[in-house]
């Protein structure tokens, strides 16, 4: 069975600051997986990078056997169009740290941008749609209200549903609890759990130690821009083979 | 014959009225074409390639560092001089619309400006081109934040309308001043001027915390 996901020799730079350093990762349908390290080990950029949030310089990110973000025509590497780009962000979806609803639009018009303009649905169509997903993080009461009368967590899971009502083949997690109260936690990881049961293939930047055990079928440790181990979770956790892992493991919490 | 003031103001009905009409329609077209003007100069300074950026950068900071007045006679004699004769109704409106246009501009840029990057990150992540994130998600909040600045930029423009008088177009305050100089009643004529400036600005006042409560966002 070929790839969901492809990523190449990524190598990233800020200026001349490496963050990336050549990070080669494939990624099966279905699969979930969590990325884990220190900060400023490049996870996040990684992640920023699949969906062309973040250019990167040189190697491949392939999805679904199409190179996202750039073409190599007559030998020189050079960006797709914008339109182009646009059309396949919209295969995959992002949840963000600080949620970024748009503060304007109730929640059931934030799940409704996308697909009116993007996936050209019918009014009823995208709203029927937003009912669905809204439900099923739990917040079809809240469907008429607007970001600012929502809890964080709240607002987190309605960046969820407004990401995944667009049906992505892959589903980015970029350190979504990190902005929550930690009573505020769990009902977002809980929402992510339920996804991870229905088969949806995710990358999961996550400082939640327990809950990329619990949830991931691999874990990848960021250390230094490169791909420091990666493996199953629960060989991983229990007998690190690098030490930088250790290290970073003996520092995290579980709880 | 009576001198009362009253009676005088309504023999000076007609010319009042005109003038009248005539600082509104300074006001309103001014007003129209500097916002347009305006708004192209916001996204050139927020969105700009580099000498787009600069040439609009400079453009923006001389007409705001230069009193409107300048603004206004240089647009009726100076231009005369390289062969653009505009009567002084144009000319003035032209002067007014590019002050205006210079403060909407900043306005736009300082709106766009304080839209968290997140919000344009999180358009893209669905797969909105930038056309549909500046029309559906920046464009929105943006006009939101600008509206209360806008309102007072607006008013300026009624108040700044007056200086077309030196130009000699016949405008409230030139009308008020030749009823004045034909009834002597300087206190009660530019009273009654002020009163009515202060009505239309009053008027834009409520309208704009009208709009505003209009399209306030819940929270």
């Amino acid at each position: 069975m070929s790839n969901l996901l492809e990523i190449r020799d990524l190598h990233k730079r800020y200026g001349t600051v490496e963050v990336l350093k050549g990070v080669d990762c494939t990624m099966r349908q279905g699969e979930v997986i969590s990325i884990i390290g220190s900060s400023g080990s490049g996870k996040t950029t990684m992640l920023r990078c699949i969906n062309m949030l973040e250019e990167f310089q040189g190697g491949t990110i392939t999805l679904d056997g199409a190179e996202i973000g750039y073409e190599t025509v007559g030998g020189v590497r050079r960006r797709k169009p914008e339109r182009e780009i646009a059309r396949q962000r919209a295969l995959t979806g992002m949840a963000f740290q600080q949620f970024n609803l748009f503060p304007h639009m109730s929640a059931a018009a934030n799940v409704m941008l996308g697909l009116i303009k993007v996936k050209k649905m019918g009014r009823d169509e995208a709203r029927a749609l937003a009912e669905k997903w809204l439900d099923r993080v739990g917040l079809l009461s809240r469907i008429d209200h607007y970001p600012g009368q929502l809890s964080g967590g709240q607002q987190q899971r309605v960046a969820i549903a407004r990401a995944i009502a667009m049906n992505p083949r892959l589903m980015l997690f970029d350190e979504v609890t990190s902005a929550l109260d930690p009573e505020l936690v769990n009902e977002v990881l809980q929402v992510i759990k339920g996804l991870a049961e229905d088969g949806m293939s995710m990358l999961i930047v996550t400082h939640e130690m327990r809950f990329a055990y619990e949830v991931s079928s691999r874990v990848i440790f960021m250390n230094q821009g490169r791909i420091g181990e990666e493996g199953d979770p629960r060989e991983m956790f229990v007998k690190p083979k690098t030490e930088r892992l250790a290290e970073f493991l003996k520092s995290s919490t579980f709880n | 014959m009576d001198f009362s003031f009253l009676d005088q103001l309504w023999v000076a009905r007609f010319p009042l009225l005109k003038g009248l009409g005539v600082s509104i329609s300074i006001s309103l077209s001014s007003i129209v074409v500097g916002t347009v003007l305006g708004v192209f100069v916001g996204l050139a300074l927020t969105y700009g390639v580099r000498p787009l950026k600069w040439l609009v950068r400079g453009y923006t900071d001389f007409i705001r560092g230069t009193p409107v007045l300048v603004l206004v006679l240089a647009s009726y004699y100076v231009l005369g001089t390289v062969g653009i004769n505009l009567g002084p109704f144009q000319a003035g409106v032209l002067a007014l619309a590019i002050f205006c246009s210079s403060h909407v501009g900043e306005l736009v840029r300082g709106a766009l400006q304080s839209i968290p990057k997140g919000q344009t990150e999180a358009a893209k992540a669905i797969g909105l081109t930038f056309p549909q994130t500046f029309a559906y998600v920046l464009g929105p909040q943006a006009l939101r934040q600008a509206l209360p600045a806008w309102v007072n930029t607006a008013a300026e423009m009624v108040k700044a309308s007056t200086l077309l008088s030196i130009i000699g177009v016949a405008e409230l305050l030139l009308r008020t001043q030749e009823v004045i100089s034909r009834t002597f009643m300087s206190l009660e004529f530019y009273f009654f001027a002020g009163f009515l400036y202060f009505v239309i600005n009053y008027g834009i006042e409520r309208f704009g915390r009208y709009v505003e409560r209009k399209t306030a966002v819940p929270s």
